[in-house]
């Protein structure tokens, strides 16, 4: 079977897919990658299944030794990467030969990069999914010198590259009320909007620390709260009032009490957040939401479409000599403006 | 009988109240339950209280069976906490306002605080070692209760609990509700780390603890029972509905019982005749 050796690997790297939605009765959370989008734009270049697995690096990368010929993808936060020493563009899809070691680095923006396999990450499936969630028990993260089996793959093409929407620089956060936004006052909820956040200190795939200057945002009767059902995006605000907007792996339950709900399309942004990063919050309507959410699940959908060949950048071949420069090897058609910067 | 609903969606939360005849919602809050509310883009929640009861967690039980056998199209989850019965649903398939229109129609159809607990539920009955270095804050909870030890083996011990909601963790039950006299609140510090099998308590529930946690709940017992069970044919054993008695033992028959059989750690299980 082909795998990818790991030679080298940052400290909270693991094998992450869609999760295990719909085991809430059995409190199980729904976990998954914390940035979807990025899963769906390596599925999209390697042209396979969005619920494969791929590794999620948590700000830096490793390095990998593929053990027989191998397709790969590099999406999400963008990290310097290379392929025996040549520079790799990132949001493209590449060809690994037998031995070809890749060295992939530090963020340049955002947190979580991400690593596809042609055919996925073949690894055990527990509770319906590969999703590693250290919390429950499923997995462990991913060491030096594991084996990172690849699945069947059937495809062939590489050398697509798309433009990813930049979720990586912080920016404006589209929220609903939900079941407990009226525990905060009027007053409360309109200065949450109107507040300058920073992603703070504490963030994790559970859930990511907003502070601001100024009051906090409590809410009333904040610690006589039952237990509620916990989703994705949900605003919690701390004892102190101090909003952390929780991700997919969160608890299924909590008793703090939840302003409103960030739209699922804009998780990718709060996960993605660096610390410090500026962000704020814009109350929209349940109708709004829906609509804004639909609209992102099209381009999703539509991601397949928007994979383009890559044009090679002369500013990233070291092997430039031995190229044929004026032979008709380069399009003359290919609009550089088309393709863009896919770094 | 008599009701009214407000169907506006979205901010503010608008609920939708109904009072019985004779008063049977009764609650200390300016809402009426049960009420309806969205939960995010596309969840929608039926809180049938705001405090733990018997009643409203029985409401809430019958309730999510009810929805469930109702296999509305485009109803992708269904899921209880305490007192509430949540939904997830493809809104493409089933609009807000229409699954909120199957909720009250089926809401209507009887005092869910008087409905039969759904059926196929089972009776637990776990050896457990209340106290000793297993379970060491057994004597400080038994304090803030007002009894001695003995006295607090004998009630937690003779107490049959259900499991009110599975959450937090895979497979880790909150269970209850207990009498008043349990009802003590959490600890401000958090004790650092509890063992899988932990009988943790706190505010008249139990938690049994599935994995090793941190907790502000008081550590009174210690089980072999592990809740989630990786490679089990079932890893999460216990079911909303289930109920568990925790039978006092002696530390070696729990050191035994562990060792016989490391899933369950001794525990009986019977089905509850309907």
């Amino acid at each position: 079977m082909s795998a990818l050796k790991v030679l080298r690997i940052g400290p909270l790297a693991s094998i992450q897919d869609q999760g295990r939605p719909g085991q809430l009765q059995q409190g199980v959370s729904r976990g998954g990658a914390a940035d979807l989008l990025a899963l769906a734009e390596g599925a999209a270049l390697l042209r396979q299944d969005v619920h494969l697995a791929a590794l999620e690096m948590a700000g830096i990368g490793g390095l990998f030794e593929a053990t027989s010929p191998m397709r790969i993808a590099l999406t999400g936060a963008p990290m310097q990467a290379s392929l025996d020493g040549e520079n790799l563009a990132w949001n493209a899809s590449h060809q690994m030969q037998a031995g070809q070691k890749l060295e992939i680095g530090a963020a340049r923006k955002g947190v979580y990069g991400y690593l596809h396999l042609g055919g996925g990450i073949d690894s055990a499936v527990q509770l319906g999914a590969r999703a590693v969630h250290l919390m429950s028990g499923l997995g462990s993260p991913v060491a030096v010198g594991d084996l990172l089996p690849c699945g069947a793959d059937p495809g062939r093409e590489v050398g697509l590259g798309l433009q990813a929407e930049d979720r990586f620089q912080g920016g404006a956060l589209r929220i609903v009320a939900g079941f407990q936004s009226d525990l905060f006052d009027a007053e409360v909820r309109v200065r949450f909007a109107d507040t300058a956040f920073r992603r703070g200190g504490r963030a994790n795939r559970m859930g990511v620390e907003m502070v601001s200057d100024g009051a906090g945002f409590a809410a009333a009767g904040q610690l006589n709260i039952l237990s509620e059902i916990i989703l994705p995006g949900d605003v919690q605000m701390t004892g102190d009032g101090k909003p952390f907007v929780l991700l997919r792996e969160a608890q299924t339950t909590g008793g703090y009490p939840r302003i409103g709900t960030v739209l699922p399309c804009d998780l990718s942004k709060v996960a993605q957040a660096q610390a410090g990063v500026d962000l704020q919050f814009t109350w929209v309507t349940l109708e709004e939401g829906l609509a804004i959410q639909a609209k992102h699940d099209a381009l999703v959908k539509a991601l397949p479409t928007t994979c383009k060949p890559l044009l090679r950048d002369p500013a990233l071949m070291q092997d430039l000599l031995s190229y044929q420069l004026v032979g008709g090897a380069i399009s003359a058609q290919a609009d550089p403006f088309d393709t863009g910067d896919i770094t | 009988m008599q009701s009214k609903g407000i169907l506006t969606l979205g901010w503010p939360t608008v609920t939708v109240a109904r009072n019985f005849a004779g008063g049977l919602w009764v609650t200390q809050s300016a809402l009426s339950f049960p009420i309806i509310r969205t939960a995010g883009l596309d969840g929608m929640l039926v809180t049938f209280a705001d405090a733990l009861s018997e009643p409203s967690n029985r409401a809430t039980l019958a309730f999510s069976e009810a929805v469930k056998a109702s296999a509305w199209p485009g109803v992708q989850e269904v899921s209880t906490s305490l007192a509430s019965v949540f939904l997830r649903f493809d809104s493409a398939a089933l609009c807000h306002a229409a699954l909120k229109d199957l909720l009250l129609a089926l809401l209507e159809k009887q005092d869910w605080q008087q409905a039969a607990l759904p059926s196929g539920r089972r009776l637990w009955r776990v050896p457990t070692v209340f106290g000793t270095e297993l379970a060491p804050q057994l004597a400080e909870a038994a304090d803030a209760a007002g009894m001695s030890e003995a006295q607090a083996i004998e009630s937690l011990g003779r107490a049959r609990v259900r499991v009110l909601t599975i959450g937090f963790a895979p497979g880790q039950p909150y269970l209850g509700p207990l009498g008043a006299e349990w009802n003590l609140p959490r600890q401000t510090e958090l004790t650092p780390q509890v063992p899988t099998g932990a009988l943790v308590l706190a505010i008249s529930q139990f938690v049994l603890f599935a994995t090793t946690a941190p907790t502000g709940w008081r550590h009174v017992g210690q089980t072999g029972f592990r809740g989630f069970q990786l490679g089990a044919a079932d890893p999460i054993a216990l079911r909303p509905g289930d109920e568990m008695i925790f039978t006092p033992v002696s530390r070696s028959d729990y050191d035994r019982f562990c060792l016989e059989d490391s899933h369950f750690g001794g525990a009986s299980r019977e089905e509850i005749p309907t």
